[in-house]
């Protein structure tokens, strides 16, 4: 067990007797919580710098979201903080240690990532699948045992894939395979989830449901959630705490009532766009203008012709 | 770290318990099936051609209490043979399903990407240039694999060895390999060469005992070794990223299987030749009779005995007074199956 978990877990040699608080709706213990920050921070790929000398601090317990346009860095940002790519200047901390000199497995029972778009191998079942996100837990010697079928099971439920589970992967929907990966992320039981763009390809409701589901997550279990989105109104409303990037910099951070302003959306992503009341609650909503619409249009195009 | 059981709807656990029992009853039933088949194609190819009344005297002779010329025959002759085809069937399934599942594509087999191809050039080499044979014969084809898988992972490697690149540079090498082979061919004289092409072509023939005692201790060595990187494979099998994320250092881990996977691959080799398809296809085979996209090694290894026994059966005893080396019946198994990869294996959007 890792000297830096700090907080309430036990290690595994207890044997499955530890007493966590239960009774929560689809919950399990709570999380621990872990500071994890970026300093310095500077990502490339062979050579061509993406991300540069970056300080972020993720505060735990809180659901972070990061936008910003195609290519200003955001995934590549997830995936250094998830250890997948050596910085080239610079490091993240987890809990005070350098994530990238820390043992993986180490990394892994903490901070968990789902990447954009994940492929499963031909003819997997949603069990097999899902197990496999017990392997950090899993050493030499610790097989697997009925605590990774506990919490393999309370991932499936959780996703609300129980009923999938003897299913292939590549038979079901987009949005029924997307909650099976969220529920190998959850069955890993990382204390910090990564996830980069977790609602792509899904159609509204399954994008809604997925977000839901997380923010779940975050709410009974205090698990610290990060997430690229790429839907700013979304991101918006399932924030508590909003990372805007351009050209690989933090343009701009904070709740999302703070950050998102006329602006800021006109600076990072070249839009105009007026900020409104989401009627939902209350969240800001961003809507873009575009070159035709509103007050005072940009352009403007003759009428189709054939209408009066 | 440790979870209590948690607040589910009823019956929960029993549906993960469900869905493993299900498929564990096939895997059970496919791995005895084809324990059977290896079985009694072993004591088929022990027994085949000798008189019924005398049969009770083989089965003793097949546990060393026969005597007479059908006692000889049995265990000089065709035990060896059994217990070679059964160490190469099992180093062969084996690898292949190694190599396929690591580089994540079904060409991905020793046989396809010039490491049997290496292995046979440095036995010609060996056999036609310096004149050598027996164990030297089998230590010059495994070193020429193990080079040459060395110079593929080397050539391939960009930031870390992606499996495309690594078959695309494989078959690339096997050509380079088959023009060094000709070469040396053609340069030889006409009797070595025979027998250069008879051991090329794959074959187990009579081989001595200490053959088979090697192989076995090189199976016994490698099999702790795959039951220790199969954990990450299994893991590597759902992409470099999610790997990662899960602990597991993907360049590392490829590495690991990719060196087993070669080592297994040129130890059988190493003594019964480059038995042509039996590790490309002995991994698919096990993976269609199994319902779950496990790494399947015990049942590949399983179907590898039983191409091998079954083509050398074949070779030794249906085909009357024409008997051929087992990687010519082998292969004619093997190419229509490439064939109908190659065909179907667009269409299904996997690259091959």
């Amino acid at each position: 067990m890792s000297i830096l978990r700090t907080t309430t877990h036990t290690s595994a040699a207890d044997g499955g007797t530890h007493a966590a608080p239960s009774g929560r709706h689809r919950g399990g213990d709570p999380k621990a919580q872990h500071s994890l920050h970026a300093r310095g921070l500077s990502l490339a790929y062979d050579g061509a710098p993406v991300v540069h000398d970056l300080d972020l601090e993720i505060p735990a317990g809180k659901v972070t979201v990061i936008v910003g346009g195609n290519g200003c860095g955001k995934s590549t940002l997830l995936r250094g903080i998830a250890r997948l790519l050596r910085p080239s200047a610079g490091e993240v901390l987890l809990d005070g240690a350098a994530v990238h000199a820390m043992p993986a497995k180490d990394v892994a029972r903490i901070v968990g990532i789902l990447p954009q778009s994940p492929t499963a191998p031909e003819g997997i079942t949603v069990a097999d699948l899902v197990g496999r996100g017990r392997y950090p837990h899993q050493g030499w010697f610790r097989q697997w045992t009925s605590t990774d079928d506990a919490v393999v099971t309370a991932a499936l439920a959780a996703t609300d894939t129980l009923e999938l589970a003897a299913r292939r992967v590549e038979e079901l929907s987009g949005g029924q395979a997307q909650r099976v990966w969220i529920a190998m992320a959850l069955a890993q039981d990382p204390d910090i989830l990564l996830l980069d763009e977790p609602t792509t390809f899904l159609d509204v409701t399954h994008q809604l449901e997925v977000l839901d589901l997380l923010h779940e997550l975050n709410r009974t279990r205090g698990a610290t959630v990060v997430m690229v989105l790429h839907d700013l109104n979304l991101a918006a409303r399932y924030a508590d705490h909003l990372v805007v990037m351009h050209a690989g910099q933090v343009r701009a951070i904070g709740s999302p009532e703070q950050v998102l302003t006329p602006e800021l959306v006109a600076d990072a992503f070249n839009l105009r766009a007026r900020i409104v009341a989401d009627p939902v609650c209350g969240a800001p909503m961003v809507v873009p203008i575009g070159r035709f619409h509103g007050p005072d249009p940009t352009a403007a195009l003759p009428a189709p012709s054939g209408t009066p | 770290m440790t979870r209590t059981e948690q607040a589910l709807p009823a019956g929960a656990p029993g549906v993960l318990s469900a869905a493993r029992a299900q498929t564990a009853t096939r895997v059970r039933t496919v791995t005895l099936v084809l324990v059977g088949l290896t079985v009694a194609l072993s004591l088929a190819t022990l027994v085949w051609g000798g008189h019924a009344s005398d049969l009770w005297n083989q089965i003793l002779a097949v546990f060393g209490a026969g005597n007479g010329e059908g006692a000889f025959t049995i265990t000089k002759l065709r035990l060896p043979r059994v217990a070679l085809s059964l160490g190469v069937g099992v180093a062969f399934g084996v690898s292949g399903a190694l190599f396929q599942s690591v580089l994540r594509n079904p060409l991905a087999s020793p046989d396809i990407i010039g490491i049997s191809g290496g292995a046979s050039l440095a036995a010609a080499f060996g056999l036609l240039v310096l004149g050598v044979s027996g164990i030297a014969l089998s230590v010059f084809a495994f070193a020429g694999a193990v080079v040459v898988a060395a110079a593929i992972y080397l050539l391939a490697w960009r930031d870390g060895v992606s499996g495309y690149r690594f078959v695309l540079i494989g078959v690339g090498i096997a050509f380079a390999v088959n023009a060094g082979i000709g070469y040396l061919l053609t340069r030889a004289e006409v009797n070595d060469v025979r027998s250069a092409l008879v051991w090329m072509v794959g074959s187990i023939g009579t081989p001595p005992w200490p053959d088979v005692g090697v192989l076995s201790v090189a199976l016994l060595v490698l099999a702790p070794l795959v039951a220790v990187t199969v954990k990450r494979l299994r893991i590597l099998q759902l992409g470099d990223e999610l790997a990662g994320g899960l602990g597991v250092s993907a360049e590392r881990a490829r590495l690991a299987v990719l060196a087993v996977a070669v080592a297994l691959a040129a130890v059988a080799t190493a003594f019964a030749g480059p038995v042509a398809f039996v590790a490309f296809v002995s991994a698919p085979i096990a993976r269609r009779l199994l319902p779950t996209a496990g790494l399947a090694l015990v049942p590949s290894a399983l179907v590898g005995t039983v191409v091998v026994l079954a083509a050398e059966f074949t070779a030794q005893y249906l085909l009357g007074s024409l008997e051929v080396p087992v990687g010519i019946i082998t292969g004619v198994i093997g190419a229509p199956y490439l064939l109908w990869l190659l065909a179907t294996s667009n269409r299904g959007g996997r690259g091959a």
